[in-house]
């Protein structure tokens, strides 16, 4: 191995690998500080109540408990920090009321967590409950409010065609659409759908660990975050401090999703202690804990109308609803909704209205969860164009061909006046369909119907916004602003030389499992023909990347790979220099290959990176004027987006008696651009999918009326298993960007953007005979059995 | 009990899981816990043999039992064939559920190096996996039976080879 370099496009063994399945990774559990102690929180059983006392002394005077904190405690630490200060903002810990169930009320520190755990449960509390509020249309009406203090549950309306006035403008889509709809052929379609609360389980629980360190006045913080920078900076603000009195290293961090890209409280409250205590203080959540203390995703409920003709050309598209944003809001909450906006026409050149209210209940906050709007958005515009083509008689694949933007309106800027730079859509659907054997799907499936059997075939395509851009979307939000860490979503990468000629590539991403270690050793051997081995990747360190965003949105290879490209193109350059001058050659002349340079047409005669960096540490022995050293640091701000694109097909059979679904086939045809690596693509894909037929079958978090979450462990909050779901056949069109250097836009959370509908479509699909139109998620066996009932009732009635 | 070969002993409370005592007191660290409720399997190792959650175990329970963790699969510094497969074949992406998934997956091809993918996916059920969608855990395990049972495993399905 140890001459290999790689090319982009190319295929290495994960370097991340021999650790982690030797059991010898890192993650925040596993690093112990000396001497540490631990956390539990006593939790709301209430979802709305005032609190009238709180009694810790008992609970204090347990052997082995050094603290019980209150808000009384760390009030003065101020709320906790959001990057979208919109709403109601968390205390730190219950402020004289709760306003969700397993809501923090106080802290014990203690000797080890089972003392932690025994002293909570000695907390006593005196709590006057309060009517909750959960259901969304409910918690709009106002009836009843959670915060007293703002003016309406309903905090704010995205509106398509306005979210950006100031800067944007865009023409109101409703005249276009009313006007279609008057028409005298117009079909109009309306469903309204819910897209459910989800929980996103990630399968290590969140943990953190803090220790302040007096005299040297510092922060040493282990968290299981997807953006340590971030969480630097919020303690930092928190506590009067610059940031480089704060370092946050986010070691190995099992599974994210977007559950890790908050600052969350305890993550605060840990610091706090370690301060007033002088130990190292540490939380991990339990499961059943972290379905109330972690965010949760999704919890829309909106209607989808489409209006078009009788031969399939879209007129119009309105989806206008409702999104749940818990009680507080943290990081992003109010903007997911936002981002759904962003691709709410999907691939569809189509006057298209948007307006979805953001909406306060007595639930656990929402936020980012794979995919975070866009499968929202997705489904529904995926959804409603099936029905418009069961409706109007045409396959599904036509209707949606025919309402593509085409491959010469690139740039074309969508119905929120935002660019989607390329794309080819049309190719990429051919491409599905030849791979399913489409017309060969539809035969079986008239087949199966003769025979009295329910096949269905689903097809959803999707458009997907990542590595957000352009840089002054920062004004909005869309950077780490509050967490004073001034940025505009923009990439960090160091490509560092050493003396011995190894390479350190420090990024500013806080990886979770997407094999960032490999790809960007890809990136930079690719650029300097380094050997793969020779480099080492770091990341989600605050002390040794100068800045970083972290890892979300799908963003981090169009953006931080960006950045590393850049800065690995620049050690280049300074390193042909250098080995021009070695080899007597004019610096235009060198290349690069093979763990060296040589000059071009003589292979033969090459420097190794170890001669080289030999020279750039001792300038006196190399060009005259030579600067010692041989690193660059580059920071990359996209000028845009990236708009990813794809198509799948899902193949289901229904039981009618039962209502069970049988999953016979997922294919999948996904155009990221330019592929780094295409192991790992897969792999990104096959997980997303994954996440998204979770959605479309099993999952839900469920409230009572009362406000308790009836879903809290994994019994109850089914996730896929291995025999739920089939192997995946997948394949890719390859539209580069031109928004970066690579041509690389992002896959992440493609795989969730386009799946949940895709099965639906396919049960409602195989229903189709027996009049079903609709279900709604998850399709659990009892809600499809149901469905049908209802389906067969209606159609006895009407005969 | 025995642990990865080697005899240990230590005192710990009634309550003690067994998972906390090989995390707290042995330091093995690689046996994860997820849930501390024995859904997700995070924390399976081998407990005589036989695949256990030892978040599901007291410490005490195993007293006297012979246990392999996944630091102690690897023989003589050699992969499991099933550590390879993981390797070779994507079978991982966060890493958090792999010890567990590897120490199933060992277990299912040590009674049979020959399953169906059905019995696959069957075997793997009481291991959750949130990032591969279980795709590649599969070709993983596929792998290894191949190499035990002394055959070729199939290709990759990435269009580029490893290099």
């Amino acid at each position: 191995m140890t001459t290999t370099t790689s090319a982009l496009g190319g295929v290495i063994r994960r370097k991340e690998d021999p650790a982690l399945i030797r059991g010898r990774g890192r993650y925040v559990d596993d690093i112990r500080r000396h001497g540490e102690l631990a956390v539990a929180f006593v939790r709301s059983p209430f979802a709305h109540a005032r609190i009238n006392s709180i009694d810790t002394s008992a609970a204090a005077a347990m052997k082995g408990v050094h603290a019980v904190y209150t808000i009384d405690d760390v009030r003065h630490l101020g709320p906790l920090i959001a990057q979208v200060p919109v709403g109601k903002l968390r205390p730190l810990l219950a402020d004289g009321e709760v306003n969700h169930a397993g809501e923090a009320v106080a802290m014990v520190v203690a000797d080890d967590r089972y003392v932690a755990q025994d002293a909570a449960e000695a907390v006593v509390v005196d709590y006057d409950p309060l009517e909750a509020v959960v259901e969304l249309k409910d918690a709009a009406s106002d009836r009843v409010k959670v915060h007293e203090d703002l003016d309406s549950n309903v905090l704010l309306s995205w509106v398509g065609h306005e979210w950006w006035a100031d800067v944007i403008a865009v023409d109101d889509p409703r005249p276009k659409i009313e006007e279609a709809k008057a028409r005298e052929d117009a079909v109009i379609v309306e469903l309204e759908m819910v897209n459910q609360r989800l929980i996103p389980v990630a399968i290590e629980p969140r943990a953190v660990v803090a220790h302040w360190i007096e005299g040297y006045d510092k922060f040493e913080v282990y968290s299981s975050s997807q953006i340590p920078h971030a969480l630097g900076g919020a303690i930092a603000k928190t506590f009067g401090l610059p940031s480089n009195a704060v370092h946050v290293r986010a070691p190995e961090v099992g599974g994210g999703f977007g559950c890790k890209l908050n600052v969350y409280n305890d993550e605060i409250l840990v610091c706090f202690a370690s301060k007033e205590l002088h130990r190292p203080v540490r939380f991990t959540e339990t499961r059943r804990e972290a379905a109330v203390s972690t965010i949760q995703g999704r919890g829309w409920i909106a209607t989808a109308t489409l209006v078009g003709t009788p031969d399939g050309e879209i007129l119009g598209y309105e989806l206008k609803g409702l999104a749940d944003m818990g009680a507080y809001s943290q990081n992003f909450t109010v903007a997911i909704p936002l981002l759904g906006l962003w691709v709410s026409a999907g691939q569809y050149d189509i006057p298209a209205y948007f307006e979805v209210a953001c909406v306060v209940t007595n639930t656990q906050t929402t936020d980012a969860y794979r995919g975070a709007g866009r499968p929202e958005a997705l489904y529904y515009i995926e959804r409603a164009i099936d029905a418009y083509a069961r409706e109007i008689g045409m396959d599904p694949a036509d209707v949606r061909r025919k309402n593509y933007w085409k491959n010469d309106q690139f740039p074309a800027v969508n119905n929120t006046g935002l660019a989607i730079d390329s794309g080819d859509y049309e190719t990429n659907l051919d491409k599905l369909l030849e791979i399913a054997d489409y017309a060969g799907l539809r035969q079986m499936q008239a087949d199966a119907r003769a025979e009295g059997r329910y096949i269905g075939i689903g097809l959803s395509t999707y458009l997907e916004i990542c590595g957000f851009g352009p840089s002054v979307l920062s004004e909005i939000g869309f950077g780490w602003n509050n967490y004073g860490l001034p940025s505009s979503f923009s990439g960090s990468g160091l490509v560092r030389v050493n003396p011995d000629g190894s390479v350190n590539v420090i990024i500013g991403t806080g990886p979770s499992g997407q094999g960032h270690e490999t790809t960007w050793a890809q990136i930079a051997s690719s650029v300097l023909g380094v050997e793969i081995d020779m480099i080492r990747v770091s990341h989600g360190d605050t002390a040794e990347s100068p800045m970083g965003v972290g890892t979300f949105g799908s963003r981090s290879a169009a953006v931080d790979g960006a950045a590393t490209y850049q800065a690995a193109v620049k050690v280049r350059d300074k390193a042909a220099e250098i080995a021009a001058h070695l080899l007597e050659a004019a610096p235009e002349d060198i290349r690069f290959a093979d763990g060296g340079a040589h000059v071009a047409g003589t292979p033969g005669r090459v420097v190794t990176w170890a001669e080289i960096a030999d020279v750039a540490y001792r300038p006196h022995t190399g060009p005259e004027g030579l600067d010692a050293g041989l690193e660059a640091h580059a920071i990359f701000s996209p000028g845009n987006a990236t708009w990813p694109f794809g198509s799948h097909i899902a193949v289901v059979e229904v039981d009618p008696d039962t209502g069970d679904v049988e999953f016979l086939r997922y294919i999948g045809v996904d155009d990221c651009g330019n592929v780094i690596s295409p192991m790992i693509v897969d792999g990104q894909v096959h997980g997303g999918i994954a996440q998204g037929v979770g959605q479309a079958m099993f999952e839900e978090a469920i409230y009572d009326e009362a406000g308790n979450l009836l879903t809290g462990s994994l019994i109850d909050y089914p996730i896929p298993t291995a025999g739920d779901l089939p192997s995946f056949e997948l394949s890719r069109t390859v539209t580069p960007t031109d928004v970066n250097p690579m041509g690389v836009k992002g896959i992440g959370e493609a795989g969730t953007i386009g799946s949940a509908q895709t099965l639906v479509n396919a049960v409602v699909d195989a229903l189709a005979p027996l009049g079903v139109t609709h279900i709604d998620m998850p399709l659990r066996p009892r809600r499809v059995w149901q469905a049908i009932q209802d389906a067969r009732r209606d159609s006895d009635v009407s005969a | 009990m025995t642990v990865n070969g080697k005899a240990v002993s230590g005192s710990v409370e009634p309550r003690t899981l067994l998972v906390h005592f090989l995390r707290e007191d042995l330091l093995l660290t690689g046996t994860h816990v997820g849930c501390e409720s024995g859904y997700c399997g995070a924390c399976t190792v081998h407990v005589d043999g036989v695949p256990t959650k030892s978040c599901m175990v007291l410490a005490v329970q195993a007293d006297g039992a012979d246990v392999t963790t996944i630091e102690g699969l690897a023989q003589n510094g050699e992969l499991h064939p099933v550590q390879e497969g993981f390797w070779e074949r994507h079978g991982l992406q966060c890493g958090f559920c792999t010890p567990g998934m590897i120490m199933s997956a060992a277990a299912i091809l040590a009674d049979d190096d020959n399953p169906t993918e059905a019995e696959i996916r069957h075997g793997i059920e009481g291991n959750l996996c949130r990032c591969t969608g279980y795709h590649n855990i599969v070709r993983s395990i596929e792998y290894a039976a191949a190499k035990m049972r002394g055959e070729e495993p199939a290709p990759p399905e990435w269009e580029t080879d490893l290099v």
